[in-house]
């Protein structure tokens, strides 16, 4: 963590991004909760990861407001009466945007867009404007990658213009899911999201019956592809890092009866902690406006438990040295991956959670896309590693054995050259076709576009050159983006011809 | 149980045929044209063994007289390919129906249907029927992408579990066709005919030649004239690439513009079509 000095002399880093590296500084003074000293060497030793959430939380890390009660009775605390047209709808929604907290200061959570707007489009043209500068001012505005929108399952108006737009700008930000169900979504509009994907890197397709199945109608995807209950979000996420504590173990035995629970223990009681303080003593759920006027209820919160690296840890104790022979290549490795996945699985469901009363009292697993700063040794969740991804068919049925276990995220991302563009319809069945077979949550993006996918958030090629060049730029997670590309390889996704 | 030389399956295809289909590349066909891409799909191996010493990766072997290729130390260099003197390839894998629909069943869900093409794969035509047959019965459609040099009326078991010929036409010109692809058309164009008779033409290929214009013109204009509205027309812009010299020698180096291009697409269109795209 730098100092206050060097926050306020860095010349990449914009007067915001300052005021938010300050603002962690300060926090991370304050000692109130006491972690285990055994967690706190786990954290140096690189073995679990808090993602730097800082010490002392004020806000849960993920929120998922409830916007229809914008629509349908306006806010008392900010003033606003229910918009009536489309103008009065975005600009409420945009003035509530900038009053939502989470851990990375902007909303992670924009709404079922298309949802939100269809009712008020009167005029198409006035509406495709009024969503055209919409979606311009929250690029400007939330500059942020894991901001993050809905459309869908349903065909609207609202849902095509906002494609359109989202076509037109070619912007990072928001991040947005199609949540596709083959028998509620048109071919056609699962079509036009398949086109509109190969030119912008976005939507991406949650399997929309699967979540449902876990969450009922009322979920959303946030951040990177996160499921989250509407009117609630994410309490804290740390996250379990599977590569290194491998290198611990003598033995599979070992790991899965020692050294996992070991591990799962210390991220229970941390996530415990912060619970705790954060229902009971911080005033985030007593006082904020969006608790009070009920756009959150706190019994809506989930608490993630997230992990990275399954690959590496797999090939570890399997003493596979070569990636393009282990995990996701071998069956018996893979298999030793469901078994671990299965275990803490059921390692975690013991543990009864706080203030998670609507969650099954537990924590729900989360597959971690990994930060930059992990490196090519820690793939993302239950990835393959970059650069031995199997043939797109065989990386899909991969995939799809561990995404069942992960309903607060998990997904792949599959990067498609050009030909693609011409016949999205193709893409579609595949994407139908990987959803049907159980995968959660399916990313694309062309390999010679400017958004691209990093690892679960959106970037522009053309903001990190500027960083390359050392020029300051609006989007926060740029930064993140050339950590990756230059760590961890992640812009050299197997391309599918 | 029938069997057929494959020389390649493309498991995700987004050009053969609608939507995300598997294609299946049988080896061997009786045509040679000049413009032909993939020369080395043309005839069998008759395991001369000239490209074993050439391979610079130790990927082929001789045994028991027959060339052998191991695809794990194959790097796909194509030296193989590139000096075989029959136009064939060493790098053939026969497969049996029941082998073939393994592969088949591996992408059954991300698939809308297969596609049999070649080479030609008409050559095999019961080793076809045996596929299409099993592959039906799994909800996925069946295509053939043919040259039309057999009847297929001459196959209705086939026919039947088929739903639809993707049909290059390379000329209408008899002389010329005999020329261009060292082969008649008569049966090509009774195919053309039965097909659509049938309901069975999905669609109808051309490569538009650079400096044949009067060629490109009676077949486009025949093609068009009798599919009219019943399929589509594709219109191949010629490409030089992986053309051997006898074809660059007739049709040379360069591409019709988008330009020319489109002058043929108008020109199929006042003659009947009206579906035509170029690609």
């Amino acid at each position: 963590m730098p100092n206050a000095y060097e926050i306020i002399t860095d010349t990449l880093l914009t007067y915001q991004q300052q005021v938010i590296s300050l603002a962690k500084l300060g926090e991370n003074t304050d000692t109130t909760i006491s972690y285990n000293p055994k967690f706190k060497k786990a954290i140096e030793e690189g073995d679990i990861c808090d993602l730097f959430e800082g010490a002392l939380p004020y806000r849960p890390r993920y929120i998922a407001p409830d916007y229809k009660i914008l629509m349908e009775k306006g806010s008392e605390f900010l003033e606003l009466d229910p918009p009536k047209d489309i103008w009065e709808a975005t600009n409420a929604l945009l003035i509530m945007y900038r009053h939502v907290p989470s851990v990375t200061t902007f909303p992670v959570y924009l709404g079922a867009l298309d949802e939100l707007l269809d009712p008020f489009i009167n005029d198409e043209k006035e509406a495709e404007k009024a969503i055209g500068l919409f979606l311009l001012n929250i690029d400007r505005t939330l500059n942020d990658s894991f901001v993050h929108a809905n459309i869908g399952p349903k065909d609207t108006l609202a849902g095509r213009l906002i494609l359109r737009q989202t076509e037109k700008l070619q912007t990072a930000i928001p991040n947005l899911t199609l949540k596709y169900d083959p028998e509620l979504t048109s071919d056609e509009f699962a079509s036009l999201c398949a086109s509109v994907m190969l030119s912008t890197a976005k939507p991406s397709f949650a399997n929309h019956r699967m979540f449902v199945s876990e969450f009922g109608e009322r979920y959303v995807l946030a951040s990177c592809y996160n499921g989250l209950r509407l009117g609630g979000g994410g309490y804290t996420l740390p996250r379990l890092r599977l590569n290194n504590i491998a290198k611990k173990a003598s033995s599979i035995d070992q790991f899965m009866n020692e050294i996992l629970p070991h591990y799962v223990d210390l991220m229970n009681e941390y996530m415990d902690q912060r619970i705790n303080f954060l229902v009971e003593k911080s005033s985030f759920f007593k006082s904020n406006y969006l608790v009070k006027e009920g756009f959150l209820n706190q019994k809506d919160f989930i608490g993630m438990f997230g992990l990275v690296g399954l690959a590496e840890c797999c090939n570890t104790l399997m003493h596979v040295s070569d990636s393009n022979q282990g995990y996701g290549h071998d069956s018996n490795v893979d298999d030793l991956g469901v078994a671990i996945i299965q275990h803490l699985d059921n390692l975690v469901a013991k543990h009864k959670a706080p203030y998670s009363e609507n969650s099954g009292d537990r924590y729900w697993l989360h597959a971690q896309v990994g930060i930059e700063k992990d490196g090519p040794d820690s793939s993302p969740g239950c990835r393959i590693p970059i650069g031995s991804e199997p043939e797109i068919y065989k990386q899909i049925k991969h995939s799809t054995r561990f995404h069942k276990y992960f309903p607060t995220g998990i997904g792949d991302i599959f990067r498609f050259d050009e030909t693609w563009k011409k016949t999205p319809e193709a893409l579609v069945d595949i994407i139908r076709g990987a959803l049907n077979s159980g995968m959660r949550y399916f990313s694309g993006y062309c390999a010679s576009n400017d958004v691209i996918r990093v690892t679960g958030y959106l970037v522009k090629k053309s903001e990190i050159a500027k960083l390359d060049r050392k020029e300051a730029v609006l989007n926060d997670a740029s930064v993140l983006g050339q950590g990756s590309r230059d760590l961890a390889h992640a812009f050299d996704r197997r391309v599918q011809k | 149980m029938f069997s057929a030389p494959v020389n390649r399956i493309i498991p995700f295809s987004s050009v053969d045929g609608p939507g995300n289909r598997m294609a299946i590349f049988l080896q061997s066909c009786p045509f040679q044209c000049w413009y032909c891409h993939n020369p080395e799909t043309i005839n069998l191996c008759v395991h001369c063994g000239i490209c074993v010493t050439k391979c610079p990766s130790n990927a082929l072997s001789v045994i028991d007289g027959k060339v052998v290729w191991n695809s794990l130390h194959c790097t796909q260099c194509d030296t193989c390919i590139k000096i075989c003197p029959t136009l064939s390839s060493p790098k053939i894998t026969r497969f049996t129906v029941d082998e073939m629909m393994i592969k088949i069943d591996e992408v059954r869900p991300f698939i809308r249907g297969i596609t049999l093409s070649g080479g030609e794969c008409m050559t095999y035509p019961e080793f076809m029927e045996g596929i299409f047959t099993q592959t039906k019965k799994m909800g996925l459609s069946c295509l053939i992408d043919s040259n039309g040099y057999r009847l297929f009326s001459d196959y209705p078991q086939l026919m039947k579990v088929c739903d639809g010929v993707m049909l290059d036409v390379k000329a209408v010109d008899s002389e010329f066709h005999l020329q261009l692809t060292h082969h008649t058309n008569e049966i090509v164009l009774k195919n053309l005919e039965d097909l659509l008779l049938m309901g069975k033409l999905q669609e109808v290929r051309i490569v538009v030649l650079p400096g044949y214009d009067a060629q490109n013109k009676i077949t486009i204009a025949y093609v068009a004239e009798h599919v009219k509205n019943k399929a589509k027309i594709k219109l191949l812009t010629y490409r030089p690439y992986g053309v051997r010299k006898v074809g660059l020698d007739k049709l040379g180096t360069s591409m019709l513009s988008e330009k020319e291009m489109e002058f043929y697409r108008q020109f199929a269109l006042e003659n009947g079509a009206s579906d035509v795209i170029i690609l």
